[in-house]
């Protein structure tokens, strides 16, 4: 495919809990200098178009938009948000360049969760305000609600969901961006304070600060600017009926369908056997496994076995989250998909360092935009061009 | 003022009496933004009584409020500058109407103040008082009136308006 999109740089600041040196502006900058380098840019100003990611909400600031330019180099330049995650803005910057109109284009995404800090009050607007507010519910009920239903039709277990808290805090150890890498039992993951039943404190990943800025560019012009582009072979995006009402609480069905469209564009059958490794949302516990298992990669009820039989571990069949995940890295809003895909360019180009997963040649990063909903984005990226 | 417009129209008592149905919530959104290294110095400045700013050294251009980054060059090499606390008005607006849509006796005089030292066209905005609101020019020279030292907070009220001089 001539019109193919490729990744050619990537700069992050690590994710940590509080970050009161830096002003989010500050943070992004620091990022976007490194991203710039990492894509060997001669300048910004060759810079065709900008994408941030971000929710006024999420920074307490209306039309958020217009803040972002400065920071980017992007004065002066087309630039528009999207308000959802970094894999919605990456999928976005690939349909730009697609239309032949912009070559180079930057995808933006941060998270300064610790200047929230009214994070759950935030979560609660997005739920409907004439039927669920009025209930004063913290809204991580959602949550509990959707695992309750999960674990009694996948039959997936209590124990399982634990581990996946286990496996990711203990790959995280190997991640020096990551800040809650610990060893863990599951015995202490199920018996940490309970917050919505069968959720547990240990099974939420934590809101943490970061920033990443990615470099997207056609392939007429990748690979001379990095001798390893990470290229966008497929890119789908869904969202299901929302509502708590009418939603389908059986399945996952905005997951299983953003991955069979990315599938369909990078022509993939048998995702388990076609793709090496996976970055997928973990926000909670949980949701690894329903996620897992809704992108086809295992049949419902069988990813709990597979990740006790280790499949799931950096040497199993279907390494997932050896990153560390959401629950290892920490959750970084909007900023999530951009480093689940951030572990994916690193395993790719062979810059994983302790980590390294052998021959990996495909991955699939797969981000949720949160509670209260039902959307998705499935990306999968691959070394080879097409 | 009785407008003529379709429809219905809702008194006080409609909603006191539950004849309609309605919603309550009081917003609970709050924030601690970090300053950061550039704002956070500006805003120290402020509590000393000094206006900060910074030059970048490619461009050759002294920035207020300042910042650790120039977005036009994308450099970090920047100096900072101690700029007067004088300046001259860009531009200004003569404003009536009070956040309720009610009219203000005293006018709210807002402003883009240049502040000697910064380059050409860089400036803040920020309020003008003790001036007669037809007096205002663009062009005008203003300087700070500043809060007494004990009572600033590292504040942009650590100002408490522009007057001319
Ligand atoms: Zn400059």
């Amino acid at each position: 495919m001539s019109n193919s999109v490729a990744i050619v740089g990537v700069g992050y600041t690590p994710t940590r809990k509080l970050t009161p040196e830096v002003s989010y502006k500050e943070m992004i900058y620091e990022a976007c200098v490194r991203a710039y380098h990492d894509a060997n840019l001669a300048s910004h100003r060759d810079i065709d178009g900008f994408i941030s990611c971000a929710e006024d909400f999420l920074e307490g600031t209306s039309i958020f938009d217009e803040y972002t330019p400065d920071q980017l180099g992007g004065i002066q330049k087309p630039m528009h948000t999207i308000s959802g995650d970094t894999l919605l803005g990456l999928a976005t910057a690939v349909m730009n360049i697609r239309t032949g109109l912009q070559q180079l284009v930057v995808v933006e995404a941060h998270s300064k969760a610790s200047n929230i800090k009214t994070l759950d009050a935030i979560l609660h607007y997005a739920t409907d305000p004439i039927l669920t507010r009025p209930l004063h519910l913290n809204p991580h009920f959602i949550a509990g609600l959707e695992m309750q239903r999960f674990l009694d039709i996948s039959k997936n277990t209590l124990e399982q969901c634990a581990e996946v808290v286990v496996k990711n805090k203990r790959n995280a150890l190997k991640n020096d961006l990551s800040t809650y890498g610990t060893r863990l039992t599951t015995r202490e993951v199920l018996s940490s304070e309970p917050t919505s039943t069968p959720l547990t404190q240990l099974q939420h990943a934590e809101p943490t600060d970061g920033a990443i800025v990615f470099v997207l560019a056609s392939s007429k012009i990748a690979k001379k600017m990095n001798r390893t582009p990470v290229w966008i072979k497929g890119c789908g995006w869904i969202s299901d009926a929302p509502s708590l009402e009418t939603r389908d609480w059986n399945r996952c069905a905005y997951a299983a369908l953003s991955a069979q469209m990315a599938y369909r564009q990078a022509g993939i059958r048998n995702p388990k056997k076609q793709i090496d490794f996976f970055e997928i949302d973990d926000t909670f516990s949980y949701k690894e496994l329903e996620h897992l298992e809704a992108l086809g990669i295992y049949e419902t009820g069988k990813s709990g076995k597979a990740l006790l039989q280790g499949a799931l571990d950096p040497d199993g069949k279907t390494p997932t989250n050896v990153s560390g995940g959401s629950l290892g890295m920490g959750h970084v809003l909007e900023a999530t998909g951009g480093f689940r895909t951030l572990e994916i360019v690193k395993q790719l180009r062979a810059e994983a360092g302790p980590r390294q997963l052998d021959k990996v040649k495909t991955g699939l990063a797969f981000s949720w935009r949160g509670l209260p909903t039902t959307s998705g984005v499935t990306m999968i990226y691959s070394q080879k061009g097409a | 003022m009785r407008m003529n417009l379709e429809g219905t129209s809702l008194k006080r008592e409609d909603i006191d009496s539950k004849r309609v149905l309605t919603t309550r919530f009081r917003s609970n959104a709050f924030y601690a933004w970090d300053t950061g290294r550039g704002i956070g110095r500006y805003l120290q400045g402020l509590k000393a009584g000094e206006i900060w700013g910074t030059h970048c050294d490619t461009c050759n251009r002294t920035v207020v409020p300042p910042r650790i980054f120039c977005e036009r060059c994308m450099k970090n090499q920047v100096s900072w500058v101690k700029l007067q606390d004088t300046g001259i008005i860009n531009t200004f607006s003569i404003c009536y109407v009070n956040w309720d849509a009610s009219r203000v006796e005293e006018p709210h005089l807002p402003a883009v103040i240049e502040i000697d030292g910064a380059s050409q066209g860089h400036g803040i905005l920020h309020v003008l008082d003790e001036v007669n609101p037809k007096d205002l020019k663009i062009g005008m020279k203003v300087k700070a009136v500043w809060k007494r030292p004990e009572e600033r907070n590292a504040d942009i009220t650590d100002i408490l308006y522009w007057k001319p001089y």
